[in-house]
């Protein structure tokens, strides 16, 4: 009697009614919450990573008015000539005033080594310049670097920062006479790691990540498919299999770093293959790409409705028209996602290419899948890791470029989703 | 209730030989005990199925049927749910193959060729033997390559002109060209439920089957769609021979020839259809046109 009294009045809500409606919203205030905190984390993140690392796209460069002195290029070879002493040189007649040895260091010190082999560049491509004085743009040290960009406080007294009073005093001349400025950073696009934050780039990781890759999806995906293909449509259902179902499921679990040590023990020690070459890295990447492939490949074939596969047996299809015909392309959206999804995991991984020597300090950008490189992410840690106030900001840089990567990849996967899906 | 209490009865099959046949002149005894009454065998037949059985691992689904499936005839097989008759259809064109538990003993000749024998390839048995299926499942494919796509695995036309020909007949053979001539490149699956149907149809007749399977096609149709389906069963009739699972007894009573009855896996009563419906001999037959159970 009593639950068709609180049910029946329409008009007035019951106590009972009341709580329910209240723990809705209650439900629907904590998801909101949740998603609201969620997105702050992510806008936080986004936000530190790009207020430090936009400023790693500009850097600094001086002008110099190099004579290019015909005695220094008496020698055989154009590049025996002493560059540094031209740079040298031209920072000396433009700043007359300084003389002695300990403030001439500090001169010096404003210039980046790379400057001695921009000129040799320079004379290498055209030795007509033998004999002329040229301006020449070339880039300042990292401190300098950083003292453009801010990063180095003023205010702090000489002995708490990088910068002595006189280098300030000859940078605002500098300045003031239109002789620095910072300009697009090509360097961090068109080389590999350096020791010297200004002259660090990216392009190595990038090629050796883009090698890497490039193995591990030329392995992963038709393996992976075929294994799914085969567990899922034609293996028998029995013991064996299900064994290898549980081995592969768990493997999809093991932490990557162990997979670094079998790439090490069988690619490396075993097989003899190059140490810190993306074939390695694309081999130990593979074997952790499989399980997800595998997995997702089978989750997609089984949500192909069993119809289609009795409607093409029904017209006498055999098992593998069925399959490639109907079943496959019916399944391939989901296999794709699968992989894209593993292939940004795998372009996030760091903890199996240190077991394989990827960790090495690299400077030459990698020509191939034989050549010793870095990856994004090890190139990231690497430069965490390095105590020269220059490399924060490349830091940040490098996670950008990876996370651009990672965002071009996942809508690759959307719109290859979206293109494969048939309607019904 | 009553049906619940006798399903749950492993001993009731034992139970149907004795009292309650009535006429056991007129029952086939097949090698067993087990009898079918009524004229289960015809005289040119084009499927023989002798004591077959069924076994989902040890269950046993289908128990000794023999029956036969004349030319030119449309048979209806009729019975509750769960009584073997879908998987006694699946057996004809050995789609049974593909459930791994599933066991078949007995024989089943086409053309007084053995079927089940190990020499033979269900490929070509599938394309003679076609299939429908309950809920119409054409391929996400163009109407046109979804008739096409049996004539191109089997390899039965030389050229475009040849394919183009064989789709149109089809179409039309399934009464559905009209509807669909000028629209054969949009999918098949933006059709109607019954356009789908006959679209199935179509693609099962498509490659000259000479028996066509249908498991309960009208189930998910309308009654119009129903009564299309039903017309071009009839039209049909006259090039294939078609086996009919439904589940509606009226359908069975318009479409077919012969009637099978099937109870809890045994083949209870076969006769021709006006017979069955208005003079069944099993007292079971009775029962279940009647609509005492099922």
């Amino acid at each position: 009697m009593n639950s068709i009294e609180t049910t029946s009045d329409l008009l007035k809500p019951t106590t009972r009614l009341k709580r329910r409606y209240r723990v809705e919203r209650w439900f629907k205030r904590l998801g909101l919450t949740a998603i609201a905190l969620s997105l702050s984390f992510v806008a936080f993140l986004f936000f530190t990573i790009f207020s430090d690392g936009y400023t790693a796209f500009k850097q600094s460069y001086i002008e110099l008015e190099v004579h290019f002195a015909a005695e220094e290029f008496s020698q055989e070879k154009l590049a025996n000539a002493d560059y540094p002493g031209l740079v040298k040189h031209a920072m000396r007649t433009m700043f007359p005033e300084v003389t002695s040895r300990e403030g001439k260091k500090f001169l010096y010190s404003l210039i980046s080594p790379a400057a001695a082999y921009t000129l040799q560049n320079m004379v290498e491509a055209d030795p007509k310049m033998i004999g002329t004085t040229q301006k020449v743009w070339v880039l300042a040290d990292d401190d300098v670097d950083m003292l453009m960009k801010g990063k180095i406080d003023r205010s702090l007294g000489e002995g708490n920062r990088r910068v002595r009073d006189i280098q300030l005093a000859w940078i605002d001349r500098l300045e003031s006479e239109n002789r620095l400025e910072t300009r697009f950073n090509k360097t961090f696009f068109t080389t590999g790691d350096s020791r010297e934050p200004e002259l660090a780039g990216i392009l190595g990781a990038v090629k050796g990540s883009f090698f890497t890759l490039l193995i591990t999806l030329s392995l992963s995906f038709p393996i992976g498919v075929a294994a799914a293909v085969y567990l899922e449509e034609f293996a028998p259902e029995n013991k064996w299999t299900d064994l290898i179902e549980i081995n592969i499921n768990n493997l999809a679990a093991v932490p990557s770093i162990i997979f670094g040590l079998l790439g090490l023990a069988i690619f490396i020690n075993f097989w003899g293959l190059p140490r810190s070459t993306p074939m390695v890295g694309g081999l130990v990447l593979t074997l952790m790409t499989l399980p997800t492939i595998i997995i997702a490949g089978r989750a997609s074939l089984k949500s192909v409705p069993p119809s289609i596969r009795e409607a093409a047996l029904g017209v006498g299809a055999s098992k593998m028209q069925t399959v490639t015909h109907h079943v496959l392309p019916l399944a391939m959206p989901g296999m794709l996602t699968g992989t894209i999804i593993g292939m940004a995991q795998a372009l996030g991984e760091t903890a199996p290419l240190l077991m394989i020597g990827m960790v090495a300090f690299i400077v030459d950008v990698p020509g191939g899948i034989t050549d010793p490189s870095a990856v994004l992410p090890v190139q990231i840690y690497l430069w965490a890791d390095s105590p020269e106030r220059g490399f924060t900001e490349k830091t940040a840089a490098a996670i950008m470029i990876l996370l651009t990567f990672l965002i071009a990849m996942n809508s690759l996967a959307v719109f290859l989703r979206k293109k494969f899906e048939i309607k019904w | 209730m009553e049906l619940a209490s006798r399903t749950s009865n492993p001993a009731f099959p034992t139970m149907l030989s004795g009292d309650i046949i009535r006429e056991a002149d007129e029952a086939h005894a097949y090698t067993t005990g087990r009898k079918t009454v009524g004229s289960p065998f015809v005289d040119n037949p084009r499927m023989t199925c002798r004591d077959v059985e069924v076994y989902y691992g040890e269950k046993c689904a289908i128990n000794k049927i023999s029956i036969d499936v004349d030319c030119n005839e449309v048979l209806a097989m009729i019975g509750p749910s769960g009584c073997g008759k879908s998987t006694f259809l699946r057996c004809l064109n050995r789609m049974n193959d593909t459930v791994p538990s599933c066991r078949v003993i007995g024989e089943i000749r086409l053309d007084n060729i053995d079927i089940y024998h190990p020499s033979i390839d269900v490929v070509p048995l599938r394309a003679r033997v076609g299939m429908v299926f309950q809920k119409p499942n054409p391929f996400p494919k163009s109407i046109y390559d979804n008739v096409a796509y049996g004539p191109r695995i089997h390899g039965l036309t030389k050229n475009k002109a040849e394919l183009d020909e064989i789709v149109e007949t089809s179409i039309m053979k399934a009464g559905l060209w009209n509807e669909v001539k000028d629209r054969l490149q949009e999918p098949g699956t933006g059709l109607s439920g019954g356009q789908q149907q006959r679209l199935c149809i179509a693609r099962a007749i498509a490659v000259s089957p000479e028996v066509i399977l249908m498991d309960e096609p009208c189930s998910a149709l309308d009654p119009i769609a129903t009564a299309k389906v039903e017309e071009l069963i009839a039209e049909l009739r006259t090039q294939f021979s078609i086996v009919i699972v439904t589940h509606a007894m009226q359908q069975a009573a318009r479409v077919s020839q012969r009637t099978a009855y099937f109870h809890l896996g045994d083949l209870i009563e076969v006769g021709p259809t006006d017979k069955i419906f208005t003079n069944p001999k099993h007292r079971l037959t009775e029962d279940y046109i009647t609509g005492r159970f099922g």
